[in-house]
């Protein structure tokens, strides 16, 4: 068995020099199973698992040195496929989705609750007609654990929250103000994301692409397009990446600004929203002006950008790059110095390195809690890899460790703008996409700003979609915010929350 | 602190909003201030963001009397967002009756209007406009926060309870300095 396994070293392939990775096609459950384990011993984490059919299961691991894409044949009338929970132990409801979605069960897993379904459908939504181990609930009845003893009581909370938030149910359990034990529920918004993909064009689904998290869609359609990109055997021009990856800093810098000024407010320092907010409002301004939207929707599509840079762009971004890092440092200056607000922010919901690893944390809240990954700087894609940004990496792991996290990347991020723009090529045409004789699939990966973004589509004759799905690693993200909370005071939660800001639309899809 | 107490004087007012005058057409029923109460019915947070960005000191809505409340009790509009999930069905409802009358609904983002690129899906109503009638609609995806703040200005003028266009204002001005 062990002869057999996957080798790190030389298994991988680099398509046109993006990140190396590798599809493993098993038929047997045992050496799906077998190689996740092999592979879980090797370092890796669990990025998603999906099913893209009801006979084919998908799970995506990242090793240091590239991603593998484990994918297990189910026969025709196979009821159930192996779960992987007792190796990663995210994949639980990734494969409680599955169950529902496709009506399949997963073998050994021990939590079988529903995740996505809320008791609304009769029969499961993906099950294409066969027969299924659906089992209709009432929507009430969803039995969260319970914790007993004396004075503990529940505090539900959700789904509609108080503010301007994505909808999903929190239960706290407490004891006076402590909490003891969260649990989330999730799939309010859940909008059947990887059906709508099915027959779409190329085009149509690079918009679906860019609306699975608002504030990641230049991370989810780039890595949508790359997919689609391999699928379909064209490299990119130069001018092309550069302006990907000036558009995917930006992306991150807003990001990154927003939730610093979020979280100085959650902190009591109601100023931070009045100080970060305008800062965030020019650029997405700047982005109106020069990309034609303001949160950069569809400005990446596969085979290219739907914008272009121009030298006047070019000198004006450089401008607005040098007043955000001297604004942005004035602002970090005042954060750290501010002894209330870091007396918030300081032991205050901690995720400690070995909780991170066990849960496989990549992204920022990875980072704050001692785990360096970041495939802008552990793989040689090009034009990144030119302008070495350096590794923000905290050992600390509670809010004020991703707080800092989060300005360390902002300034490597406009160090690396400024480096983009400085060194642009000048503007190039996309690349024609060409038909292709049989069904091909492409897998295409990216670091958006919460972390790892995977996107993978398999493209039938005639250019439409046959089947995609698409991962952006928020749904790891509530694991580690259940597994952070518990110790804090109940007031602690929306700023422990904040500093993990999973997107509940992404993870739901 | 001192650098705080420096960076507040330095910016200054960054709001850009010009008085908006309300349209006084009876003299008790309106003047100009409103509690929004915004439900996301399965958003991808695009629609979110800009709502966000209609807090921030330079489309300072709440200056103008406006602002985003947390319970539907004393809220006088209700803000939707999102294609409507199947899942978030019962919530709109729950919300919208649990608000007092007048009430007003607001159908933001192409989603809430028709379910937008989510249109068609087994798990979504293509939209809060199936069911309920909203007062006034924002298309756009998302609309632009002066787009939705136009809304939702106009939201209580008796004249308009339904609008093809509510959009106004739409030439893009200079950046911030
Ligand atoms: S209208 Fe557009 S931005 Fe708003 S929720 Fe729908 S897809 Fe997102």
């Amino acid at each position: 068995m062990e002869g057999n396994n996957f080798s790190p070293e030389t298994g991988f392939d680099s398509f046109h020099g993006a990140i190396p990775h590798a599809t493993l096609s098993f038929d047997s459950p045992e050496r799906y199973r077998g190689e996740a384990h092999f592979l879980a011993h090797s370092g890796a984490r669990l990025l998603a698992l999906w099913a893209d059919s009801p006979s084919s299961i998908r799970a995506s691991l990242i090793l240091r040195e590239g991603v593998v894409l484990l994918s297990l044949s189910l026969p025709k009338d196979s009821l159930s496929f192996p779960s992987l929970s007792s190796i990663f132990p995210t994949a639980g409801r990734f494969e409680r989705t599955i169950a529902d979605l496709f009506g399949l069960l997963p073998e050994g897993l021990t939590d079988l609750r529903p995740w996505s379904d809320h008791g609304l459908w009769l029969v499961p939504p993906l099950a294409e007609g066969r027969p299924s181990l659906h089992q209709p609930f009432a929507p009430e009845d969803y039995p969260f654990v319970r914790v007993r003893g004396e004075g503990v009581h529940e505090i539900p909370v959700g789904p509609v929250h108080a503010g301007i938030i994505e909808p999903g149910h929190f239960r706290f359990s407490v004891v006076g103000e402590k909490v003891l034990r969260l649990e989330t529920r999730m799939g309010y918004v859940h909008k059947g994301i990887d059906s709508l993909f099915r027959g779409r064009t190329l085009f149509e689904g690079a918009r679906l692409a860019s609306r699975i998290s608002g504030d990641s869609a230049v991370a989810t359609s780039l890595a949508f397009s790359k997919a689609v990109e391999e699928a379909l055997n064209i490299e990119v021009s130069e001018g092309i990446r550069f302006v990907r990856a000036l558009l995917l800093e930006r992306e991150r810098i807003a990001n990154h600004i927003g939730d610093l000024g979020a979280l100085g407010n959650d902190a009591g320092l109601g100023v931070a929203l009045s100080l970060f907010g305008p800062l965030r409002e020019r650029m997405h301004r700047h982005n109106l002006t020069h990309f034609g939207h303001r949160l950069l929707f569809d400005t990446i599509v596969p085979g290219g950008v739907s914008t272009f840079l121009s030298p006047q762009m070019v000198d004006a971004l450089l401008q607005e790059t040098d007043d955000l890092l001297s604004e942005v440092s004035l602002l970090e200056r005042i954060y750290s110095d501010h002894g209330g607000l870091q007396d918030r922010f300081q032991n205050t919901g901690i995720l400690s390195p070995e909780i991170a690893i066990r849960l496989g944390i990549g992204g920022v809240a990875g980072r704050a809690s001692g785990q360096g990954w970041d495939l802008r700087i552990d793989h040689r894609e090009d034009p990144v890899h030119r302008f070495s940004p350096a590794l923000a990496l905290d050992h600390v792991g509670d809010v004020a460790a991703r707080v800092r996290i989060r300005f360390f990347e902002i300034f490597e991020s406009l160090h690396l703008v400024h480096a983009l723009l400085t060194n642009f090529p000048g503007p190039d045409i996309c690349s024609t996409l060409p038909d292709i004789p049989l069904s091909r699939e492409g897998l295409g990966i990216v670091e958006g700003f919460r972390g790892e973004v995977l996107g993978w589509v398999r493209i039938r004759p005639g250019k439409t979609i046959e089947s995609a799905h698409i991962a952006e690693g928020s749904p790891l993200l509530w694991h580690a915010l259940e597994a952070s909370v518990p110790g804090n005071l109940v007031a602690d939660f929306p700023l422990i929350n904040k500093s993990f800001n999973p997107s509940y639309s992404g993870s739901d899809l | 602190m001192w650098k705080l107490l420096w960076k507040i004087l330095k910016s200054g007012n960054l709001t850009e909003s010009r008085m908006h005058k309300p349209e006084r057409t009876s003299p008790c029923e309106y003047s100009r201030s409103a509690s929004i109460r915004h439900l996301d019915s399965g958003s991808c947070n695009g629609c979110e963001l800009e709502l966000w960005a209609l807090e921030n000191p330079v489309h300072s809505l709440s200056s103008q009397g406006f602002s985003f409340v947390a319970s539907p009790r004393h809220a006088d509009i209700l803000l939707v967002t999102g294609p409507l999930s199947c899942h978030m069905k019962e919530a709109l409802e729950k919300t919208y009756q649990a608000m007092p009358s007048p009430k007003r609904l607001l159908a933001v983002g192409d989603c809430a209007i028709n379910g937008g690129v989510f249109r068609g899906s087994y798990a979504i109503h293509n939209g809060v406009t199936e069911d309920m009638s909203p007062n006034l609609t924002v298309p756009g995806c998302p609309p632009r926060p002066e787009e939705i703040a136009d809304a939702i200005r106009r939201s209580f003028s008796p004249a308009k309870t339904h609008s093809d266009s509510p959009v106004l204002d739409l030439e893009i001005r200079s950046p911030l300095p």
